[in-house]
């Protein structure tokens, strides 16, 4: 779940990080009496779930409260990379002496809570990556420990921090990284962090994500989501505890599973054909559940036709097959459809289907095939190719040597210590190593 | 013995009296895995699937010697779940459970790795070594016993690609899923490194998706240290950025994590990447050669 820079500075403001007086406004007349209130220079920040808003025209600044009402109704109702814009955040403008980045996220590699700093702040952080990643500071947090305030202190001088700031950037160290792990976030950002006309610490922008399967602990949380910033579609489907994403292609794709949704979705491509969306309605679906998916399925108008793919592991056929068969009684589609069932119970699963008069299919090529020809017709249905063998060309030195000649193979000590264990600094180190190269 | 589990495994589950712990506790016992009992707080002493049930770990460990569990508790009990199995000394726990928050799972991969505990997932299918063990969720029909390792992110596009080979009549030593979670108890390196040393293991299926660097990283395993050949599949080529593809870990960030740059990091290594499940036994017979 995404949070508003609103909602997510207020969050910080409750870990002792200081934020700029401000208030959300709704209309333009609301604007004024908030700028007037402030009783100085405003800057006027539409507040909406995608980067990049400040290049979009989202972000003004306003000397005066009638500015701010203009301003205001400028951005109201702007279009920002397809997203509507609802509110604007009315802040009073900060006199920006040095911005800085902070920010608190997970590193998948090193399998950490890791703090991540840059004296280059106010920009976004994936450019600075790539063109200067030396400017990145990485801390790892242990989880046992928590952020140490050696570890803050370090951060401080790497970035240059005037070294009379360091107790107060600890503070607001401290209070991201506890502020991240009480939301169960996946990251609480803060960019820029600022140091003020008055030689102060201010955090100016944030933004927070959390993890989603971390809600049922956060029950007070549900109520800060924007369903505006959704899709409806999406909205409908995570209340259905569906995964579903719209895409822009004419083939429904119903599978269980992620990556064989996903694969079913490169599937179609293969075949000339393309997605309109991904769900997967995962394990142990019941037949509510798959008739809820067919109905969302349909409900977009570009779909031309529907693929199920159901491999069955915890998901069983019959049930599945019952879903579909209760979902087409119900929904009466429009659009052709094909099936494909394999695994527990898919005996029973391909009678119930065969008796509703379904399309099926017994491979997933043959799936896709059957689907793009519903689609476009027989003739457009892409002839892969023979499996191509030729020999790949590659050179076999590129990282080899090096590790081998440092670690050579120790069979008898593999077997007494787990590989786990041995190849982590290894890897690790060569990660940071290929992102740095990459970027 | 392939790897991880087989016929010496004795296998305690976490969560037997649920419905999905129960179903798949009945399916484990009919391919012969050796069940020696099941856990649910509060229902020791009752029989589930035919095995006695127990209130904790360590009390069915003590009865029943079980050496391995697996884990069908929902999410919010699941990190418990792996303590308490991790805290008895099984030193295999494998979690089936989807949606386990990912701080938890920092906290539990570090505790693990202290206590040298092998956990596969979570959100993952589990593992089957065929004609011997089936450990979580993998419909063990499709499987056939022979010298392919199989490892994967994924839970059913697996089962696709053994169905494909079991279908050309080529047999898996051991099938793991890793799960597809951000952070998981093992990861792609940890299973090639045990095919690389498993005599019974002549090649590999590595079957990744977009997210993350795992598939990078075991690019550079491959060429480093593997002798077997490995043949892989990534899903996930019409995946749009920033979108979360089911998996918690299968999400395209900042640019990094996509299909065409894990498929260009295989190639790069002389290692073959199939354009769809389906043809994977084809590169695989080539690889056989």
């Amino acid at each position: 779940m995404k949070l508003h820079e609103y909602q997510s500075k207020q969050m910080f403001a409750k870990y002792g990080i200081p934020i700029p007086r401000g208030e959300v406004a709704t209309r333009p007349e609301d604007a004024r009496r908030i700028a007037s209130e402030l009783g100085k220079r405003v800057v006027i920040k539409a507040q909406v779930l995608v980067g990049g808003r400040g290049k979009a025209g989202g972000v003004k600044l306003a000397n005066n409260p009638d500015e701010a009402e203009r301003v205001t109704s400028q951005i109201l109702g702007m279009d920002i990379k397809g997203l509507t814009v609802h509110k604007v955040l009315v802040d009073e403008a900060a006199d920006i002496k040095q911005e800085i980045y902070l920010a608190v996220t997970l590193d998948r590699v090193q399998r950490r809570v890791i703090m991540i700093a840059s004296a280059a702040g106010g920009m976004d952080i994936e450019e600075v990556a790539r063109t200067a990643p030396e400017k990145i500071i990485r801390v790892a947090i242990d989880p046992f420990l928590g952020l140490r305030e050696y570890q803050t202190r370090q951060i401080a001088y790497a970035i240059g921090l005037d070294r009379s700031l360091v107790k107060d950037f600890n503070t607001i160290a401290q209070g991201l990284y506890q502020c991240f792990i009480d939301v169960d976030g996946s990251l609480a950002e803060i960019n820029p962090l600022i140091v003020n006309g008055a030689g102060k610490l201010q955090a100016v922008d944030g933004k927070i994500l959390t993890d989603d399967n971390a809600l049922f602990r956060h029950g007070d949380m549900a109520v800060l989501r924007d369903v505006d910033e959704e899709a409806p579609s999406e909205t409908e489907a995570r209340q259905r505890g569906l995964s579903y994403i719209k895409l822009d292609g004419e083939i429904g794709c119903m599978v269980n599973g992620a990556g064989l949704a996903m694969a079913t979705m490169d599937m179609t491509q293969l075949f000339g054909g393309s997605p309109a969306n991904f769900l997967d309605i995962g394990g142990g679906a019941q037949a509510d559940k798959v008739a809820a998916a067919l109905r969302l399925i349909l409900a977009d108008p570009n779909v031309k036709a529907v693929l199920f793919n159901i491999f069955g592991g915890i998901t069983r056929c019959d049930e599945v097959a019952r879903g579909i068969v209760a979902a087409l009684e119900e929904v009466k589609p429009h659009v052709p459809m094909v099936a494909r069932l394999v695994g527990t119970n898919e005996e029973e699963g391909r009678q119930i289907l065969a008796a509703a008069k379904m399309e099926t299919a017994k491979t997933l090529a043959e799936a896709a095939q059957k689907a793009v020809a519903a689609v476009k017709g027989e003739a457009a249905v892409v002839k892969l190719p023979p499996v191509s063998l030729k020999p790949l060309k590659y050179a076999r030195i590129t990282i080899g040597p090096k590790k081998a000649a440092k670690k050579p193979i120790d069979r008898s000590k593999a077997k007494a210590q787990p590989p786990a264990m041995k190849s982590k600094p290894a890897a690790s180190k060569s990660k940071t190593k290929s992102k740095a190269k990459k970027k | 013995m392939s790897i991880l589990v087989g016929k010496h495994t004795r296998l305690l589950v976490q969560g037997i009296t649920g419905r999905e712990g129960e179903f798949h506790t009945k399916q484990m016992i009919e391919y012969g895995t050796h069940v020696v009992g099941g856990t649910t707080p509060g229902k020791g002493g009752e029989w589930a699937a035919g095995v006695p049930v127990f209130d904790s770990v360590k009390e069915a460990v003590d009865a029943t010697d079980a050496n391995a569990s697996i884990i069908y508790v929902p999410a919010r009990f699941a990190p418990d779940a792996i303590y308490e199995a991790a805290d008895a000394g099984l030193k295999l726990i494998v979690c089936i459970t989807e949606g386990v928050p990912v701080l938890d799972m920092i906290r539990v991969r570090a505790y693990l790795d202290q206590k040298k505990v092998r956990l596969i997932g979570p959100n993952c299918p589990g593992l089957i070594t065929p004609g011997e063990a089936k450990v979580g969720i993998i419909p063990g029909h499709i499987c056939t016993p022979g010298g392919i390792g199989i490892v994967a992110r994924s839970g059913t596009l697996t089962y696709e690609v053994i169905y494909a080979l079991s279908n050309r009549g080529m047999g898996q030593s051991t099938c793991v899923g890793i799960g597809g979670d951000p952070i998981n108890g093992t990861n792609f390196i940890d299973v090639l490194q045990m095919f690389e040393d498993d005599p019974l293991t002549d090649q590999v299926v590595l079957i990744g998706e977009i997210g993350g660097s795992d598939e990078e990283r075991a690019a550079e395993f491959i060429a480093a240290r593997m002798s077997k050949p490995v043949t892989a599949f990534i899903a996930g080529r019409t995946a749009p950025a920033g979108k979360r593809m089911g998996h918690a870990g299968a999400i395209i960030e900042g640019g990094a994590g996509t299909a065409a740059g894990k498929i260009a990091a295989f190639e790069a290594v002389g290692v073959r990447v199939a354009q769809h499940p389906e043809e994977i036994p084809d590169l695989v017979a080539y690889a056989a050669r």
